[in-house]
């Protein structure tokens, strides 16, 4: 697009940053909320702490302190004055991290007046999703309800759909929830982008190589595009730039592919391009389970969607179970009607089908963390990280369990959400307006 | 009770049989030697199914959840030519019966789903499947499911591979009188007519809110209030139509009036043959289709999706309508904007009869989880749900919805053998159905391959993940 020609910093070679990216990775932990005190020390203890880098500790404590995690264990002292939660009987983890939402980018789904995650045309690598964030939206308190605290939220949309950003699900500001941007580019390698390629998978490719190659170019001969020296390119220099970071590995790419033809050319241009992979979707991932393993690519998948499609007719259930005992990372999502907040079903669910529970833990907390390279503050209890804390009432993957404690950097978040204020308006009938 | 006809057209005449040899061939092809007359005393796609022969089956010392009464621990259930025989403790092993060893299993009654468009929205979910929605007309009471409905889906036996037994299969949601709906067995056949719940009542697809009036925006109707106009003047043109067929039934002169297979199936609910099933999630919206059905004296069956079933959950109960829900969906439209997930949990604690549903292939397949996830959502916000009620959800509750509850739905001697035998608790996540009888018939069973029906669409192109 012609308006994009105009960005100055990207034409003198700095690599666009959207000013919150810096806000986000340099501020210190949140002040909003005033349930932050600043020397408060929160002493989680007496239950069934699950660390994931880990194995699990009987009777463990959790220390968290400013926003972080002080110590985990099980002979960990505890200082005067601290907050005491008593977890006897719960089972504590790690917040679940979701990597594949639009949260606060969609509200009310066929309202197009709540939906900030698709940007329409072909090429949108310059398109990152933060500043479209509402951190008012009512989905973000629903899906804490289930112990998610932290998503992947991302675009939708043409080839390459944009850049996702990693969020808390906690902060009335769109700087307070996001800690990552941009943390992958969405590229959608399945059937649903044959239109950019002309209506042939073919054509994507040939599409995606010419973006990318142009992307090289562009990033080489900076001065000559600012002298118009150069021939016409694939994509405006706000997208070529964008994609410098995916060039030289700094950020993955997110491929939306399910056939295995379609992951095998995500494999292609990987290699060709030298780019940090993730494949997501991943319906026949399993039948190349060796290969991805081999070429270390983590596979986010949601381990129920197996209706059969020329997308990727051989599902299976126990996808994410061969594909780990292939030693691939494995990321599991959901992408119910019942929304976000049921990730840790989704856990469950590859359970249900052969994966081993400490896995499918790992599948929601530290392997997103790992693949989206914040593993240094993410996904698992350990001191230092980042605070989000769950405690069940049980196991948190089977049904009968339920988040009773929440905290997001250290916040005890109250467990109420629209859907707890619509409850106690009906509980009983005919309701008191 | 019963005032549903067997054959679906406007009179109460059995299916033609006459004249069927007297071999053990499938059922003579109804119709070719139907008697003259008018095509509207005829046999309409009549029933064949027939019931596989399979021996006598003894589960023994698992947990049977009846659906009738509370849990049996360490109990047996015999099941024999297609009935429930027994249930109970202490049955004695009869010779001739394959014996399984129920232990640590749980058995309950084959689910059964008041809503899905298996079969008409196919996999792999191309135009040329597309047979759901006959979306060029607000009101089209004259198409029946069961014309679209394509035995080869490969979604059918994954939800069989879920415990579902029987389906009803509707029309979609774009008109306002969708059409009629086919109550059908789950099991492997050449055609529908091999499927149809023999003496199941037709349903009728009506939708309220949001749907109709997004796809008939530029022609109407366009807003909530015609769609309400939609209706009314559907019905009032059937009850001409009933009046005058009544007429001519009775006396029988003079020419029969014009068949109309639109106001037939209309005059069929107003008969009180064809159960009323209405899409509607709001609230203020299923007040004004019980004040329809009261304007032209029919009674609805059973709301679906019903998000907002909850906030009129008392006014459900005394008018003895069904509410077919989800467990949790929520905020995909303005519409399911105030779902919650206590939503069947309170209309169970209003004394609202509830049934868990699905819409979807997916979900289809685990109406036992989407049960266990409404149960406990009731149980911790401190309502008072059990399990003997959460298993009904999705058993003989939804039997009721769909006119078939004196048959199956629950596990009672004499009832269809409609069993699951589940790995442990249905209401776990981790537990799968093992065993799947239909009509006493082992139609799936997760560790014999023999046992595992495959679809046509399945073969070469989809391996279902059924049975791994």
């Amino acid at each position: 697009m012609a308006r994009d020609r105009g960005g100055a910093e990207g034409w003198a070679g700095v690599r666009v940053v959207p000013a919150i990216v810096v806000a986000a990775l340099l501020a210190p932990m949140p002040r909003t909320g005033p349930t932050v005190l600043a020397a408060q020390t929160i002493a989680i203890t007496g239950g069934t702490v699950f660390p994931v880098s880990g194995p699990k500790i009987e009777n463990g404590t959790v220390l968290i302190r400013d926003g972080r995690v002080l110590a985990v264990g099980r002979s960990v002292t505890i200082p005067e004055g601290s907050t005491r939660v008593d977890a006897t009987g719960k089972w504590v983890t790690p917040g679940l991290f979701h990597a594949s939402t639009q949260l606060g980018l969609t509200q009310v789904g066929s309202v197009d007046a709540t939906n900030e995650g698709n940007r329409s045309g072909t090429i949108n690598a310059a398109f990152n999703v933060a500043e479209g964030i509402n951190p008012a939206v009512v989905n973000i308190p629903i899906a804490r309800m289930g112990g998610v605290t932290t998503a992947l939220t991302g675009p939708s949309g043409g080839l390459i759909a944009g850049q996702a950003v990693i969020i808390d699900l906690y902060g009335e500001r769109i700087e307070s929830l996001v800690r990552k941007s941009p943390a992958a580019m969405v590229i959608d390698l399945s059937e649903s982008s044959k239109g950019a390629g002309g209506g042939s998978r073919a054509g994507v490719l040939q599409l995606l190589r010419q973006t990318f190659a142009d992307a090289q170019e562009y990033q080489r001969r900076k001065p000559d595009f600012r002298k118009n020296q150069m021939q016409p390119l694939a994509a405006s220099a706000a997208d070529l730039e964008a994609l410098g970071a995916v060039l030289r590995g700094e950020i993955p790419v997110y491929a939306i592919a399910n056939r295995r033809s379609d992951i095998e050319s995500a494999l292609r241009l990987a290699r060709e391009y030298r780019l940090k992979l993730i494949i997501t979707g991943g319906i026949e991932a399993w039948e190349i389970a060796d290969e991805l393993a081999k070429a270390g690519v983590p596979v986010v998948i949601n381990p129920i969607l197996d209706i059969p499609t020329f997308d990727g007719p051989a599902s299976r259930f126990d996808s994410p179970a061969l594909l780990r005992k292939a030693g691939v990372q494995v990321i599991l999502v959901e992408a119910e009607s019942g929304g976000p907040r049921n990730l840790r079903w989704a856990a469950g669910h590859a359970v249900e089908y052969g994966m081993s529970w400490d896995d499918a833990l790992r599948a929601v907390t530290l392997a997103p963390a790992e693949a989206l390279g914040v593993a240094e503050q993410y996904g698992s209890l350990d001191a230092g990280k980042v605070a989000n804390v769950v405690v069940w009432s049980g196991d948190p993957l089977d049904f009968s369990s339920r988040a009773e404690k929440i905290y997001i950097r250290g916040v005890d978040i109250p467990l109420v959400s629209r859907q707890t204020e619509l409850l106690d308006r009906y509980r009983k009938l005919p309701p008191s307006y | 009770m019963r005032r549903w006809s067997p054959a679906p057209g406007l009179l109460l005449a059995a299916a033609c049989t006459a004249g069927s040899p007297p071999t053990a061939a499938p059922a003579p092809v109804a119709g070719r030697d139907a008697t003259p007359g008018l095509s509207a005393e005829r046999p309409q796609y009549p029933s064949t199914y027939r019931r596989r022969p399979y021996s006598a089956v003894l589960i023994r010392n698992a947990t049977i959840m009846t659906a009738a009464g509370p849990e049996i621990a360490g109990g047996s259930i015999l099941l024999r030519d297609g009935k429930i025989v027994a249930v109970g403790t202490g049955l004695s092993e009869p010779a001739d019966a394959v014996v399984v060893d129920g232990t640590g299993k749980f058995v309950t009654p084959g689910v059964i789903d008041t809503h899905s468009h298996l079969g008409v929205y196919s996999a792999p979910g191309t135009f040329a499947e597309s047979d759901g929605n006959e979306a060029t007309n607000p009101v089209t009471a004259q198409v029946w499911a069961e014309h679209s409905f394509w035995p080869q889906d490969p979604q059918i036996p994954l939800a069989i591979a879920g415990g579902v037994t029987v389906i009803q299969a509707l029309p979609g949601s774009a008109n306002l009188i969708g059409g009629r709906s086919a109550i059908l067995r789950l099991i492997p056949a050449r055609s529908v007519q091999e499927m149809k719940f023999p003496g199941a009542p037709y349903g009728l697809k009506m939708a309220c809110g949001e749907n109709p009036k997004r796809v008939y925006q530029s022609r109407g109707p366009s807003t909530r209030m015609g769609n309400m106009a939609g209706y009314r003047g559907a019905f009032i043109e059937a009850e001409r139509y009933r009046a005058r067929w009544d007429k001519w039934l009775k006396d029988r002169k003079g020419d029969p009036p014009d068949r109309d297979l639109r106001l037939e199936t209309l005059a069929g609910v107003l008969r009180g043959d064809i159960l009323v099933q209405i899409h509607c999630y709001r609230a203020d919206e299923m007040l004004q289709m019980i004040d329809l059905g009261r304007e032209f004296g029919f009674r609805i069956r059973s709301f679906h999706h019903a998000v907002e079933a909850y906030k009129i959950a008392d006014v459900l109960a005394r008018e003895g309508i069904a509410a077919s829900v989800w467990a949790d969906w929520c905020c995909f439209k303005m519409e399911a904007f105030d779902g919650v997930p206590e939503n069947a949990a309170l209309l169970q604690q209003a004394g609202a009869r509830t049934v868990i549903h699905s819409d979807d292939a997916v979900g289809i397949q685990r109406l036992n989880q989407e049960a266990a996830k409404a149960l406990y959502a009731g149980q911790q916000a401190g309502l008072p749900v059990t399990r003997e009620q959460a298993i009904r959800w999705i058993t003989v509750n939804p039997a009721w919805v769909l006119g078939i509850d004196r048959e199956t739905g629950s596990l009672e001697p004499g009832k269809s053998a409609d069993v699951v035998v589940w790995s442990g608790d249905p209401f776990s996540i981790y537990s799968k159905a093992e065993q799947v009888y239909n009509d006493g018939w082992l139609v799936f069973d997760r560790n014999d391959p023999k046992h595992q029906p495959r679809t046509d669409f399945n073969i070469g192109i989809a391996d279902p993940g059924v049975g791994n």
